[in-house]
């Protein structure tokens, strides 16, 4: 067998697409596992190969879990490319260091990526039009990239992509500068509302998540873990579950050693032929735990001694002016309190995973935001080099941070190892909200001293929570950059004395990041502590809000005691610029009406809020009626600059869906935790909106923007549980001041 | 012995008869398009139809699906005036609550051609869906019913 005809049986078994021998000419260096823009015969990108036939596969390598990440990168390369959306294949990546980071997390897809990509596509583009010069002997000048073909409109001659593409390889790659960028009005794919890839898959049934993947041979497996973080297996009897039928095997998965990263949690596994058949026998395990040092966790006493915390000095994060002095001369002080819960990702699909370990190596297939984490994770676990972990990326049913964390798929290849065979992992609804990387539970406090018109001139904001980074230190007390770079010490009102401070708060279950992250309690507190101040001054919300801010201008951050995190962006590209906040402030009030607005009182009301997240700018404005404990939402409107926008549709989703996802912050969801446990196991007692409660309309308003694309994916949330809040007290004179608030409505 | 149809086909099932209809389309017969949120009849992901009526597969045993006509997304085929509405409206986010969201919707529109906006609520309050897809699926529904939206 010659070395070709060995990548060519190597390349079927695991390629999904068959190419025809052109495409192998130059595929010299075929590893098991390339992608097939890496073997076809023009890849002048990781990102994007041609193949001989015309195709142009196109690399996802980010995951898709509903934000439309999968689809809109592939479609600006097809445009950037001139390539016929119809005859591009987009393909999956695996988890491989080459494409950069895979870390479908942050709202940076877009951001981190855009240009990386067009430039790739460009080059392409430019290359094959040389070729097509080349064979003409034609100037490259004269020859045009038109939707698959190269064109010479002199000679009326044109090339197919496919035909150009050999040719094309053999030549030196453009220098960068010389490229030329399509204008935003040549665009044929971008903004123009083309249905995502997996779209008619999604909607007939056939779209393949984690829970979906299988693999030859597999057993399906269920854990019992700890229902305490961190408690150790002291015994266990599987007698009964053994003789349940379909129940192959009970093994056991190691507790993690501190800090517990996002190594497996520890438990007992009932493999079985299908899953029901592991529930069943997992039904009939008796296991007894040593329940360790968090048994005596009560997040109620927990949040109140934050808030408690709160109240008292702390290590200041940042500083201007002089606070104290502020207060002193101040004509009234106005404080207050709020808190906010723990909480559960909840993805309609709970973690799942397939795996198998076989010489050495495993072979995964994962519902996962982070396929390199899941390289690294897996690796960890069995002592074995990442190079040998091929993680490939499922469509996901939802991540919201949690899938980004890939415990579930370590597990996966655990038992793999322990039993011979391939295992699939799911995590039942009530493992996924048992035992989370939960939302982070806060404590916070806000004084504001106001002179006689009712502004402040001193400000001091305290913030108490367990930290993230507990995940890679057990011990961390404090928060880190990232969490008070959200929404906190960036702050960017005009008051001349301002502080922020970080009260110490140990954890006892596993934190982690979701959607919007740190933003969503700051946000809440912050918000509708304006709110307050508003209402205190006798003043319009919305105007106070925009005397708060001050005239537009960019803000230098340099907060003390810190780095001003600013989502890893230098502050020149993207300052902390209120003109924009301000904007999007001004057009939520012209759209909703806002001058015009249903007064309050009487159970209906409008409430505000405007908040700086992901490097972009969020306005909203909500109208509830309330009747008795229940709130109607019969309108939100969301005013948004994200920079500049690749696929309109979808960014009107996303911020759709944060209005729902707000909502359930706001008004239902918490996670709750007595003598170590988590009270909540399921959507009957762990509440997410349902399509009665979610606000019935939510008007996305886009600003056309230049600026370079920030966030979509989370920066819609942040606002919404405050501007709720503050239709609620305009609608009821109840000022609500923990989440959720439907527990103080009712109240 | 359990005898059931499943889109069409005959089909027999000698397991435990209590086993849930969900595990038994999606182990057994592979349709894996009928999707596990909640196991607890709680979420809507699982929705089929079982004798024209929607109902909660994880819900359904076997013993109680005896003699009956299940029929899943995958027979819909993307033919349904449902899923044509849905694709319209690009509906899906994650997708992953879609099917029974489609599902629930399609026996909607089988009993109530012309639903209200008070239907749609009491018809769809089951299904969740988490990515927040609510208001194009009102939207679509009524697309599809050739009702105002
Ligand atoms: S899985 Fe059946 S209702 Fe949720
Ligand atoms: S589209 Fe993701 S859960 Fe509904």
């Amino acid at each position: 067998m010659s070395e070709n005809t060995l990548h060519v049986v190597e390349r079927r078994a695991f390629l999904k697409y068959t190419f025809g021998a052109g495409a192998l000419i130059l595929g010299t260096h075929v590893e098991a596992f390339a992608s097939s823009a890496d073997t076809a015969v023009f890849h002048p990108s990781v990102y994007l190969g041609i193949e001989p036939n015309g195709t142009v596969i196109l690399i996802a390598h980010r995951s898709e879990m509903g934000t439309g990440s999968k689809s809109t990168l592939p479609m600006i390369m097809a445009d950037e490319l001139e390539a016929d959306w119809k005859r591009v294949k987009v393909e999956q990546a695996i988890g491989d260091e080459k494409y950069g980071s895979q870390n479908t997390d942050g709202s940076c897809s877009i951001r981190d990526f855009v240009e990386i990509i067009r430039t790739a596509a460009a080059s392409a583009r430019t290359m094959l039009e040389q070729a097509a010069a080349q064979k003409w002997n034609v100037p490259a000048a004269e020859c045009q990239a038109k939707n698959h073909f190269v064109v010479h409109t002199k000679s009326n001659k044109k090339a197919g992509f496919g035909e150009l593409a050999t040719a094309a390889s053999k030549l030196p790659m453009p220098d960068k500068k010389s490229l030329k960028l399509k204008t935003d009005s040549e665009f044929r794919y971008i903004n123009k509302n083309v249905p995502v890839v997996d779209q008619q898959d999604l909607c007939e049934g056939k779209g393949v998540f984690g829970l979906d993947a299988k693999m030859p041979n597999m057993l399906v497996a269920s854990i019992e873990h700890s229902p305490v973080y961190g408690g150790t297996l002291v015994s266990f009897d599987a007698a009964e579950t053994k003789k349940v039928p379909g129940v192959r095997d009970v093994v056991t998965i190691d507790r993690f050693k501190p800090p517990h990263n996002f190594q497996p949690l520890g438990g007992v596994a009932v493999l079985a032929d299908t899953y029901w058949a592991a529930l069943q026998g997992r039904k009939k395990l008796k296991v007894e735990w040593n329940l360790g040092p968090n048994a005596s966790y009560d997040s109620d006493r927990y949040r109140d001694s934050l808030v408690a915390a709160a109240k008292q000095p702390g290590k200041i994060v940042r500083t201007q002016g002089n606070v104290e002095a502020g207060f002193a001369s101040a004509a009234k002080i106005h404080e207050a309190s709020y808190s906010t819960p723990l909480l559960s990702h909840a993805p309609m699909e709970p973690p799942a995973a397939v795996a198998e370990f076989k010489n050495g190596k495993v072979v995964c297939h994962a519902a996962t935001q982070n396929p390199q984490a899941v390289q690294e994770t897996v690796a960890g676990a069995l002592g074995i080099d990442k190079k040998d972990v091929t993680c490939h990326v499922t469509l996901l049913g939802g991540g919201f941070g949690r899938k980004s964390k890939p415990d579930y798929v370590a597990e996966a290849a655990l038992l793999s190892k322990k039993v011979g065979r391939p295992v699939k992992v799911i995590w039942s609804r009530e493992d996924d909200i048992r035992t989370d990387f939960y939302h982070s539970t806060a404590g916070m406090y806000v004084k504001a001293g106001l002179d006689a018109g009712g502004k402040p001139t001193s400000w001091l904001h305290r913030s108490v929570f367990p930290s993230i980074g507990t995940t890679f230190d057990e011990k961390a007390e404090y928060a880190m950059d990232l969490e008070m770079g959200m929404g906190w010490n960036d702050l960017p009102f005009d008051i001349p004395n301002h502080q922020a401070e970080n009260g110490p708060a140990k954890n006892h279950i596993r934190i982690g990041w979701l959607r919007a992250v740190a933003n969503v309690y700051h946000a809440f507190a912050i918000h509708s502590f304006v709110d307050e101040l508003a209402h205190l001054a006798g003043k319009d919300p919305v105007e106070y809000a925009l005397s708060l801010i001050g005239p537009g201008r960019k803000i230098e951050m340099n907060p003390v005691g810190m780095k001003y995190w600013n989502h890893n962006q230098d502050q020149k590209t993207f300052p902390v610029d209120t003109a924009r906040l301000r904007n999007v402030i001004d057009l939520v009030a012209q759209k909703s009406n806002w001058a015009n607005r249903a007064k309050g009182g009487n159970g209906h009301g409008w409430g505000f809020a405007a908040h700086r997240s992901f490097l972009t700018y969020v306005a909203v404005a909500t109208e509830v009626k309330v009747e008795g404990g229940r709130v109607r939402i019969p309108n939100m409107h969301i005013a948004v600059d994200a920079g500049k926008t690749y696929n309109e549709d979808r960014v009107l989703a996303q911020f759709e869906g944060a209005g729902v996802f707000g909502t359930s912050i706001a008004m239902m969801s918490e996670i709750s935790v007595k003598d170590g446990k988590v009270q909540q196991s399921n959507f009957h007692n762990y509440n997410v909106a349902r399509l009665p409660e979610a606000p019935e309309t939510v008007h996305v308003h886009l600003i056309k923007s230049d600026a370079p694309a920030a966030g979509v994916g989370e920066p819609g949330v942040p606002p919404i549980p405050p501007s709720i809040a503050n239709a609620i007290f305009a609608a009821t004179g109840k000022r609500l001041r923990d989440l959720p608030l439907r527990k103080g409505l009712r109240a | 012995m359990i005898q059931l149809k499943v889109n069409g086909a005959t089909r027999k099932f000698e397991g435990d008869p209590e086993m849930p209809l969900l595990w038994y389309l999606r182990e057994l017969l592979e349709l894996t398009g009928t999707k596990y949120g909640c196991g607890m009849g709680l979420c809507g992901a699982c929705t089929v139809h079982v004798d024209g009526k929607a109902v909660r597969g994880c819900q359904t045993t076997m013993a109680s699906a005896a003699g009956k006509s299940v029929v899943t997304i995958e027979a819909l085929k993307g033919q349904h005036p449902v899923q044509k509405a849905w694709m319209a409206c690009n509906v899906p986010q994650c997708g992953y609550c879609q099917s029974g969201q489609i599902m629930q919707a399609a026996a909607l529109l089988k009993e109530k051609p012309k639903p209200t906006d008070k239907d749609i609520d009491d018809a769809m309050q089951g299904n969740i869906c988490r990515c927040g897809t609510y208001q194009r699926i009102r939207k679509a529904v009524k697309m599809a019913a050739g009702v105002r939206a």
